[in-house]
């Protein structure tokens, strides 16, 4: 690596910027997809069918080791090329959208085992008391279990959402050759390793997620639930 | 609140039995609680009373016999199940007061969304019921900002606006400081006037005597003794009894 080029940064900076923003892309959708579908599954590991508590479970364990790059692999060869599925005609489009959801897929998993251990910290009676007053058990978990559960845990999905914000650089492995790392590989193919672009890139990366941990962490003292 | 047209029992239980492992909680428990009645629960600590009192709502299932609410066996689970649950409240030891969520909400949540009550109905209901318990003032309140007697009387509030057949309370006074323990027995001698059929797990000899129209004695999962308040105070008939009140009423 060479420090002596911060020109070379300035030239290719658009060109990483470009792939950054698919960084950011990748995030938005990995926040939200990941985020409903770890609800999904939380709520199927503490349902009273053993049918669904099972295939909760399987699947966070599963996913949870599984290395991300397998999965995203697993995304594009397995689900993309072998079965078919297409989100889009445009390879570029399609790529996305199946690291967007192999990525999402795999953060469901951490983000459902989050929200279980928040679930632990609310006392058993605030469910009693729900059922009690003739609330069903979806109606029991959405309204008093999970907004109590999710509140406990904001700082800790701030590091699972920190973690797949940075997860967004692997998605070469599911195809994806547009991100800022991948861009970096190939920026750094014609100039060489450079210090400076490997240094803006960390700092793009920490002006998103560091202000996510401060706001977590703020969130998580302002929404606490007193007992 | 009474339906004095109606003489069937509101609950009926018929050789009802409970197990925790090999633990028997209840032991072939015969009950039943008319309508309009309050039924006071009284015995030593883990001889079954709380069991007893939630096989009712079935927060806790049983092993044998039935459970009869209103000339219909308890369902076991699903919707049915929340429907008998919206029929029959509940007043908890530990209050259980949702925690995120105001004194007004604690109370409307129920109607809006078991009831499909529309919210600005509920909402005036709740501050009636609120006034009803002394608590109307601090509505916006969130349940940890108030005091015990204060919580349960805002769980007193919310079982009542569900329009309860019955409700129980479950030890409603063993979690107070002693001097928040009156207000809390003032809003239920105050139900126990109105009609409200009550089944009231206690240690409070004192609101057995005033409100109360039949006292059962449980102890070791057994329904020991049932008798009228006055009978079962002065005049005893069981060894278990004799024991258990000469050790409470000493002083």
């Amino acid at each position: 690596m060479r420090w002596s080029t911060v020109d070379e940064l300035i030239e290719y900076g658009p060109f990483l910027a470009e792939g950054f923003l698919e960084n950011i892309k990748l995030s938005l959708v990995g926040f939200v997809v990941s985020m409903v579908l770890g609800t999904i599954l939380v709520i199927m590991r503490v349902s009273p069918t053993p049918v669904l508590r099972a295939a909760g479970t399987i699947y966070v364990n599963v996913v949870r080791n599984t290395p991300l790059t397998l999965v995203l692999a697993f995304s594009a060869l397995g689900l993309s090329d072998t079965l078919g599925l297409a989100f889009s005609d445009v390879p570029r489009t399609n790529s996305f959208w199946v690291v967007a959801l192999g990525l999402s897929a795999y953060t469901a998993a951490f983000v459902c085992e989050a929200l279980r251990a928040g679930i632990n910290t609310v006392p058993m009676g605030q469910a009693e008391a729900a059922r009690a007053i003739g609330l069903t058990f979806m109606q029991t978990l959405m309204l008093i279990v999970l907004p109590q559960a999710f509140r406990v845990v904001i700082a800790p999905l701030g590091s699972v959402v920190i973690a797949m914000i940075k997860n967004t650089t692997v998605a070469t492995a599911g195809g994806y050759l547009a991100d800022a790392a991948a861009n970096m590989k190939e920026v750094f193919d014609t100039t060489g390793a450079s210090i400076p672009i490997f240094l803006g890139i960390v700092v793009a990366f920490m002006a998103v997620t560091l202000p996510i941990g401060f706001l977590t962490g703020w969130l998580a003292r302002r929404l606490a639930v007193a007992r | 609140m009474t339906d004095n047209g109606d003489a069937t029992p509101l609950v009926q239980m018929e050789g009802v039995n409970k197990h925790y492992g090999a633990l028997h909680v209840l032991k072939d428990i015969n009950l039943t609680v008319s309508r309009g009645e309050v039924l006071v629960v009284i015995g030593p600590s883990g001889g079954g009373k709380s069991t007893l009192c939630r096989t009712i709502n079935r927060l806790e299932t049983i092993d044998g016999g039935t459970i009869v609410f209103d000339g219909r066996e308890l369902p076991a689970e699903g919707k049915a199940l929340a429907a008998l649950r919206s029929e029959v409240g509940m007043v908890f030891q530990s209050f259980n007061l949702f925690a995120h969520k105001t004194i007004r909400e604690n109370v409307t949540l129920g109607p809006t969304r078991v009831r499909k009550i529309a919210k600005d109905q509920a909402d005036k209901r709740a501050m009636e019921l609120l006034e009803r318990v002394g608590i109307a003032s601090q509505a916006d309140k969130y349940p940890a900002q108030l005091s015990g007697g204060q919580q349960q009387r805002v769980a007193i509030a919310r079982a009542l606006a569900m329009d309860p057949k019955m409700i129980l309370f479950d030890e409603p006074t063993s979690a107070l400081d002693p001097e928040m323990v009156q207000e809390v027995l003032d809003v239920m001698i105050g139900l126990a006037r109105d009609g409200m059929t009550m089944v009231v797990v206690t240690h409070e000899m004192g609101f057995a005597r005033r409100a109360a129209n039949r006292v059962v004695f449980m102890a070791d999962g057994q329904i020991v003794e049932e008798s009228t308040p006055d009978e079962f105070f002065t005049n005893p008939s069981t060894d278990r009894a004799k024991d258990f009140l000469s050790k409470i009423l000493t002083h």
